[in-house]
């Protein structure tokens, strides 16, 4: 059970997203219209703060609770990152929804939403099956 | 407690959601990501041999974020029925106008309800907008190794180089299709 931290996390995590409207397809459109601020605004304060927070925690070596070093997130260049990322905006205009919305759409009664989250399993899979013919 | 049902601006948001990379991290140094999630599904849910072999890994040992992504789940069922917003998106009049050019309604709780409902998923319309739309998603993530959490927040909060550039792929993407795509769509 001691994941179920995570879960309390989860639960903090898409109410704000879903207080924050960023599961909103509407708000969606109009961020990628450049037409209304909040979802920039939110993008422009939450990385500040994620920033910031790894830098206390590298700079004060700060632990996990249970005591185990915490490492940096590192992140690999491949040609995914250009490929993959331009397919998922594809998506996320249509959908007007990243994946952590996807299960916060879910959750707050948009139940038609179970099936954009499993034709999205079924494209993970089939990148994973395929993954082979794609340049990495 | 009217903050609980009222929509929160930008300003509260954003740092609570940034302020998810450290508490993971301080947790179990678990790093922000929702689209690996889509992967430990497949590995969980598939049988052996319709699984690739990439999706062979022991998902068990990394099953916290399956907590976590049902965690978001209850928190949009919080947000989003329990403590529901009376009111529709208030998004700008400019993007009602459009939609409204595209034949759609005046918004309506979060996302259109004509568009995104069980009967239309059979029509062209639906079937583009939520089957080939979340194939992409996940298709797109898996390829990327990350999407808006993992290489918009987490990546770049590490000022890490590639999850900028997944940052301005996406987006260039929704732009695209946003504006060139989704009319043809909504024309259907």
């Amino acid at each position: 059970m001691k994941n179920l931290k995570y879960a309390l996390v989860g639960i903090f995590f898409g109410f704000v997203l879903t207080k924050g409207e960023a599961i909103s397809w509407y708000r969606i459109q109009e961020m990628f219209r450049f037409e209304g601020f909040q979802m920039f605004g939110i993008f422009m304060t939450a990385i500040p703060t994620g920033a910031l927070s790894l830098f206390i925690i590298r700079r004060s070596n700060l632990r996990t609770a249970e005591g185990n070093p915490i490492t940096m997130p590192v992140k690999k260049y491949h040609h995914g990152v250009i490929f993959g990322s331009l397919i998922f905006g594809f998506g996320w205009a249509l959908t007007g929804a990243c994946p952590g919305p996807l299960y916060a759409q879910i959750g707050a009664g948009y139940l038609v939403t179970i099936v954009t989250l499993s034709a999205a399993i079924f494209g993970t899979w089939c990148f994973e099956y395929f993954q082979n013919y794609f340049p990495d | 407690m009217n903050f609980l049902y009222n929509p929160w601006p930008w300003y509260v948001v954003g740092p609570l959601i940034g302020l998810t990379v450290p508490l993971l991290l301080l947790l179990g140094n678990k790093k922000l990501g929702v689209s690996s999630t889509l992967r430990q599904i497949c590995a969980a849910c598939l049988p052996i041999a319709t699984r690739a072999q990439v999706l062979t890994y022991d998902w068990k040992k990394d099953s916290w974020n399956l907590f976590f992504v049902f965690g978001i789940l209850i928190g949009g069922f919080l947000g989003g029925i329990v403590f529901t917003n009376p009111a529709a998106v208030a998004i700008s009049s400019s993007t009602v106008e459009f939609l409204k050019s595209q034949g759609l309604n005046d918004p309506k709780g979060l996302m259109p309800a004509e568009l995104f409902n069980w009967s239309s998923l059979v029509s062209l319309k639906g079937s583009l907008l939520m089957i080939a739309g979340g194939f992409l998603v996940g298709f797109g993530t898996r390829y990327a190794q990350g999407c808006t959490s993992g290489h918009g927040i987490l990546g770049l909060s590490a000022l890490q180089w590639p999850s900028l550039l997944a940052t301005a792929s996406f987006f260039f993407g929704g732009i695209l299709f946003s504006k060139f795509i989704l009319p043809l769509i909504l024309a259907l």
